[in-house]
């Protein structure tokens, strides 16, 4: 930017400074964002590029060897990759999903009149800020097949619990399932702001004109919470995607590699040494999370007016 | 006042009993489960069982779990306490300086900066190529590497709080300041840093949850057992321990307080800081 630009950008703002325009560096200096845009693209923007040209090499740190898009080739071709493909894709569709009803469900509840709202709303966050990898270990405990808190009260009612997380088939979605007991706490609350929003107004005509629960519920309060739906599904689909904590935590993966997602089996290819593999994962990982999330942002915020 | 509480409508108690109950089967007996084995004996805690300890060994337990692998809970309580402390203070300063210039200075740069910012939220994290820059600067396997690399990660988060809060500070205030004669420096650091404590607050408070919680980041970036942080120490002593669950949930029970006394002190500006984007959008 010219000294010239910043004196009109100056002038037009502040009569004063543009009687005395003794000053004429802006108050807002660009320095501000040197030592933020340093760390930030050092170790955040750098890498993020860096990746691209890395995915496409086999590496050792040291040094590496072009092999072009070999790296990606064997990520589509093992089952074992496909496998954490697919599951990743699974995994933020099933817990975003369920965090969507159940906030929403969970947010109508503790904003309706019910005793002890304050207890039930602390209750149902609090998971949100518990260490993951505790939450992961306690949830394995309680998992347990035979021996479990699940399974045991599941069988004192008659029910034959299923072997949690040592079931192929179920261990994934029994990982998506505690996702959702640790998340849907923010969900929830970000929907409760989203409806307390809503002006009084409405739910007074609504109670006017004589409409039940459900209409209020679909007429007022589903498209009056859109901004917080809309929250909710981008925050979820992208810590859905990116999710590895709680999946090592609990399976490491498996059994096999039954419950593997893609930031699973890219610490298992770096911990293998195949950093080039690793990486590779990694650009799939972005590209899976950009090609899903920046559409939908713009789909879902077409019909906003504002931003 | 009055009226209000004449014309709304009557308590749902029944609704509220299948709440509180639900509740406390799905979220309260977790936790449960973890206190009560955390105070087991170790046959006892074996069973996996949920019930009252056979004999309550509380002392013995957190004796053991500290004193296990020479005192490393307590190295990784320090180490934890640093990284922290550092990166969320950096975080704060950093991403306030930026959110101030971002949001009172219009240009051509803006829109870019904007993206740059929505592409930290957005974006997973490149692991291997960040290892390789923290080694070319030599911070790999030190704290100071881990404290940047939680700074770069956590900014986007923050800068954006900062921005939606700079809004609501009226640009009459830089002026006067400008007028006394208040360079760049002394207008932000002076002026208008000291306005931001509240959100300053939310910040710290949420970002030194999800730092104090993180798993991913200590584990590529800060690997050793000299090096390790709490959500570590867990992990460490699960596969040293087997089956030794009463210790594993006892120490699982010491690394929820810091979190719990957050929670018990600051749940509102926590709130407001997670729900920031649900009613704008």
């Amino acid at each position: 930017m010219t000294a010239l630009d910043v004196r009109q950008e100056h002038g037009g703002r502040t009569s004063v400074a543009a009687a005395r325009p003794r000053r004429v560096r802006s108050p807002y200096s660009y320095w501000f964002y040197l030592p933020a845009a340093v760390v930030y693209g050092a170790l955040f923007l750098a890498p993020t590029f860096a990746s691209f040209y890395f995915s496409l090499t086999r590496w050792t740190i040291f040094e590496h060897e072009f092999i072009g898009l070999d790296n990606f080739v064997q990520f589509f071709q093992e089952p074992a990759l496909i496998k954490g493909f697919v599951n990743t894709l699974i995994y933020a569709v099933v817990t975003s999903g369920l965090k969507i009803v159940l906030g929403l469900l969970l947010a109508v509840l503790l904003t309706s009149q019910i005793v002890a709202r304050g207890y039930l709303r602390s209750v149902v966050f609090f998971p949100v800020l518990v260490s993951t990898i505790g939450v992961g270990l306690t949830f394995t405990v309680l998992m347990h097949p035979d021996e479990g808190l699940i399974n045991k009260s599941l069988a004192l009612v008659g029910i034959d619990g299923p072997a949690w997380l040592t079931d192929p088939s179920y261990a994934l979605l029994s990982v998506a399932l505690v996702d959702v007991w640790k998340g849907v706490g923010l969900a929830t609350l970000i929907y409760i702001a989203g409806i307390v929003s809503i002006p009084g107004e409405y739910f007074e005509a609504a109670r006017v004109d004589g409409a039940g629960r459900l209409a209020v519920f679909r007429a007022i309060v589903l498209p009056l919470a859109r901004p917080a739906t809309v929250t909710v599904i981008i925050l979820s689909l992208i810590g859905g995607l990116r999710s590895f904590d709680l999946v090592w935590a609990m399976t490491r993966g498996g059994p096999g590699f039954t419950s593997d997602v893609i930031a699973s089996v890219i610490y298992k290819q770096y911990q293998a040494g195949f950093y080039g593999l690793s990486t590779a994962g990694n650009v799939v990982l972005f590209l899976v999370v950009t090609a899903i999330v920046i559409p939908l942002y713009g789909f879902l915020n077409r019909k906003e007016v504002d931003q | 006042m009055t009226t209000a509480t004449v014309r709304r409508p009557r308590k749902n108690h029944l609704l509220s009993l299948v709440a509180i109950t639900m509740s406390a089967v799905v979220f309260l007996v977790p936790f449960a489960f973890i206190v009560l084995t955390a105070l087991k004996d170790r046959q006892d805690a074996s069973r996996l069982e949920f019930s009252w300890p056979r004999n309550v060994q509380f002392v013995q337990n957190l004796v053991d779990v500290v004193q296990a692998r020479d005192y490393m809970l307590i190295i990784a309580f320090i180490n934890s306490t640093i990284l922290t402390v550092c990166s969320v203070t950096l975080m704060v300063i950093l991403a306030a300086m930026v959110a101030f210039v971002l949001q009172r200075r219009r240009s051509r740069w803006t829109p870019l900066i904007n993206f740059l910012v929505l592409s930290g939220l957005i974006v997973p994290p490149a692991v291997v190529p960040t290892i390789w820059v923290l080694q070319g600067i030599g911070l790999f396997r030190t704290m100071t590497g881990l404290i940047f690399v939680e700074v770069a990660f956590g900014l986007a988060f923050s800068i954006l709080l900062f921005r939606a809060f700079i809004a609501t500070i009226p640009r009459e205030l830089d002026e006067a300041a400008i007028i006394d004669g208040a360079g760049p420096v002394r207008l932000f650091f002076r002026v208008i840093f000291p306005l931001l404590r509240s959100v300053a607050i939310t910040v710290i408070v949420v970002q030194s949850v999800a730092v104090f919680n993180d798993f991913t980041n200590p584990l590529y970036f800060l690997p050793g057992s000299d090096n390790a942080t709490v959500q570590l120490t867990l992990y460490n002593f699960q596969s040293q321990y087997g089956t030794q669950y009463n210790l594993l949930f006892m120490n699982i029970l010491l690394i929820t307080i810091p979190p719990l006394i957050m929670f018990l002190f600051f749940n509102r500006r926590i709130v407001a800081g997670m729900t920031a984007g649900a009613v704008k959008g």
